[in-house]
């Protein structure tokens, strides 16, 4: 797997609860209060990508507008990373994960 | 009994509920963040070591006196935070909170929602690393990051200038402040903006303290493309004379001034009309904010005037909401806010004219650029249908046979520049091309959550 090279630069600490996530069951070290969005760019990691042609895209207007930053949790409901806040233990993935059990 | 509601927590809401507490009211106030002040007044979540009185600068006082006042405030309103009004039908809204659908009547309906960046696209806009102007502030105000260590900020207003100087102060490098209007342009815009000579000056401190870290700071710029294989690696512009420059960077912050969330105000009711000066269509409204029987508009989610405006014009709309309820007016209060809010419209008007959205560059965009970033239309696939179309061309018929303007945003990224391409074909200014009409839900909402209202 190639080096994750982070979009994000934290410049002010964050003190709280540490929190770890998973994203494409990747472990991602967060502190609450974190928007998902910005747990993962500062991880190296993509938001997703997108449905047509497989670009990756890594949000936009960082405000709850353009809809560009879903991610999907496992419990299936999708979550716009850039207003929902780290959660301990939540699993994440950049496309809608099938239920356990199909077989798609 | 049904109540008084107001959508919005940031300076426009804020200044309204104080107005209506102070007669004795108690408004319900939604707000679909987590913590009130808006966008541009946004408060990190607690623990987030950041001095918000260096990066607010001149604003600081502000921000503070306005979260102090909305703690006060708070007991004596029903605040709801984190829910969306994602519907108004009648005299109902339909909202969503915590994933749990709900209803609310209301007898009267303040709507401060806001503002969001415009943004012309580019070749290369949808790489990882291209954020909005205001989304690269909110990276740094509401979660203490930069949105890259090396960031060019590119687009047409005074606030490219402000951004960069605080993401300089956070230690970011900036590769270049790219302005697409010229200069001459927005000097024979001064005599407007003269009538608010404080800001003004504000303003060209901000461009003076660029100059002075020795900031490429570029007038009347034309994009050519952000580049990059999977995420920013340069942005590439001509400048004034023509020449191709390349800037190395990682991130771009991309603003061409704001543009007001109208789509609840379509809902509710609202009339609209063409504004020539910020080439867009908006809510029509009286001296005081009426949008229509038992409906009222303020703050920059109506007319772009800034946080002051904002909140001026959300007190002055509260003022207008009580005289309808029969109450006796402030006149004194009132002659005060007007004054004020259009004093600070006036000047934001003169922005807007100083600082130019780049029509011609839009509508001589390449056909490969992507215009809709959620339904993936190009600005060729656009033009196409318009060559085969027949009948009156308008954006919503262009909307109807592309899908451009359709997807999860509902045309809030790509609208105004599906307006200027679609008005350089039919000719005419941006009127001609017609107005995108919003529709419910204006954010998505999961179908599960929809028929638990039902």
């Amino acid at each position: 797997m190639e080096a994750p090279m982070a979009l994000f630069r934290r410049v002010a600490a964050r003190a709280g609860r540490p929190v770890t996530l998973s994203f494409e069951g990747r472990a991602i070290r967060a502190t609450s209060g974190d928007s998902v969005l910005a747990a993962l760019l500062e991880n190296g990691a993509l938001i997703r990508r997108l449905e047509f042609g497989r670009e990756p895209r890594a949000g936009f207007c960082l405000m709850g507008a353009c809809q560009d930053c879903w991610v999907w949790s496992a419990e299936g409901g999708r979550i716009r990373a850039c207003t929902t806040e780290v959660g301990d233990g939540m699993i994440l993935s950049a496309e809608p994960q099938l239920p356990a059990g199909s077989d798609g | 009994m049904a109540d008084t509601v107001i959508i919005g927590a940031g300076p426009a809401g804020i200044g309204a509920a104080e107005v209506l507490c102070a007669s004795g009211l108690r408004p319900i106030l939604i707000d679909e963040g987590a913590r009130a002040g808006g966008q541009g007044y946004r408060r990190p979540a607690a623990g987030l070591a950041l001095d918000m009185g260096r990066l607010m600068g001149a604003q600081a006082g502000k921000y503070a006196a306005l979260h102090r006042r909305f703690e006060a405030l708070q007991r004596r309103i029903d605040y709801r935070s984190r829910t969306l009004v994602w519907a108004i039908e009648g005299r109902q809204l339909h909202l969503l909170h915590d994933g749990r659908a709900g209803t609310l009547a209301f007898d009267k309906l303040l709507i401060a929602s806001g503002a969001m960046d415009r943004v012309a696209p580019l070749p290369g806009w949808t790489l990882p690393g291209v954020f909005t102007l205001g989304g690269a502030q909110l990276a740094l105000k509401d979660q203490g990051c930069l949105i890259g260590s090396r960031v060019a900020f590119l687009g047409s207003s005074p606030l490219l200038a402000l951004a960069a100087g605080q993401y300089r102060e956070m230690g970011a490098d900036i590769a270049v402040i790219a302005d697409t209007t010229p200069f001459p342009a927005k000097v024979a815009a001064l005599p407007g903006l003269l009538r608010v000579p404080r800001t003004l000056v504000r303003g060209l401190g901000y461009m003076g303290a660029s100059l002075l870290a020795g900031t490429p700071m570029l007038h009347g710029v034309t994009p050519v493309a952000v580049q990059g294989g999977s995420r920013v690696e340069a942005l590439l512009l001509r400048d004034a004379r023509g020449r191709e420059r390349r800037f190395a960077c990682d991130a771009v912050a991309l603003g061409y001034g704001l543009k007001p969330e109208t789509q609840l105000a379509d809902l509710a009711g609202a009339a609209f009309s063409y504004d020539p000066d910020f080439r867009l269509f908006l809510p029509e409204i009286d001296g005081m904010g009426r949008a229509g029987p038992d409906l009222y508009l303020a703050g920059d989610g109506v007319r772009i005037g800034g946080a002051d405006a904002a909140e001026a014009s959300g007190a002055l709309a509260a003022h207008a909401l009580l005289a309808d309820l029969g109450q006796p007016q402030d006149s004194e209060a009132v002659r005060r806010l007007t004054g004020q809010v259009e004093r600070l419209r006036a000047f934001q008007r003169g922005l807007a004219r100083a600082f130019a959205w780049p029509k011609a560059q839009i509508a001589a965009l390449p056909d490969t650029v992507m215009l809709c970033r959620c339904e993936n239309v190009t600005v060729g696939e656009v033009r196409a249908a318009m060559n085969k179309a027949l009948g009156p061309l308008e954006v919503n018929r262009v909307k109807a046979m592309t899908r451009c303007g359709m997807g999860r945003c509902q045309g809030r990224v790509c609208g105004p520049a599906l307006q200027e391409i679609v008005a350089s074909r039919v000719g005419g200014d941006g009127a001609a091309a017609g107005r995108l009409r919003g529709q419910a839900p204006v954010k998505p909402v999961a179908l599960a959550a929809a028929g638990t209202a039902a």
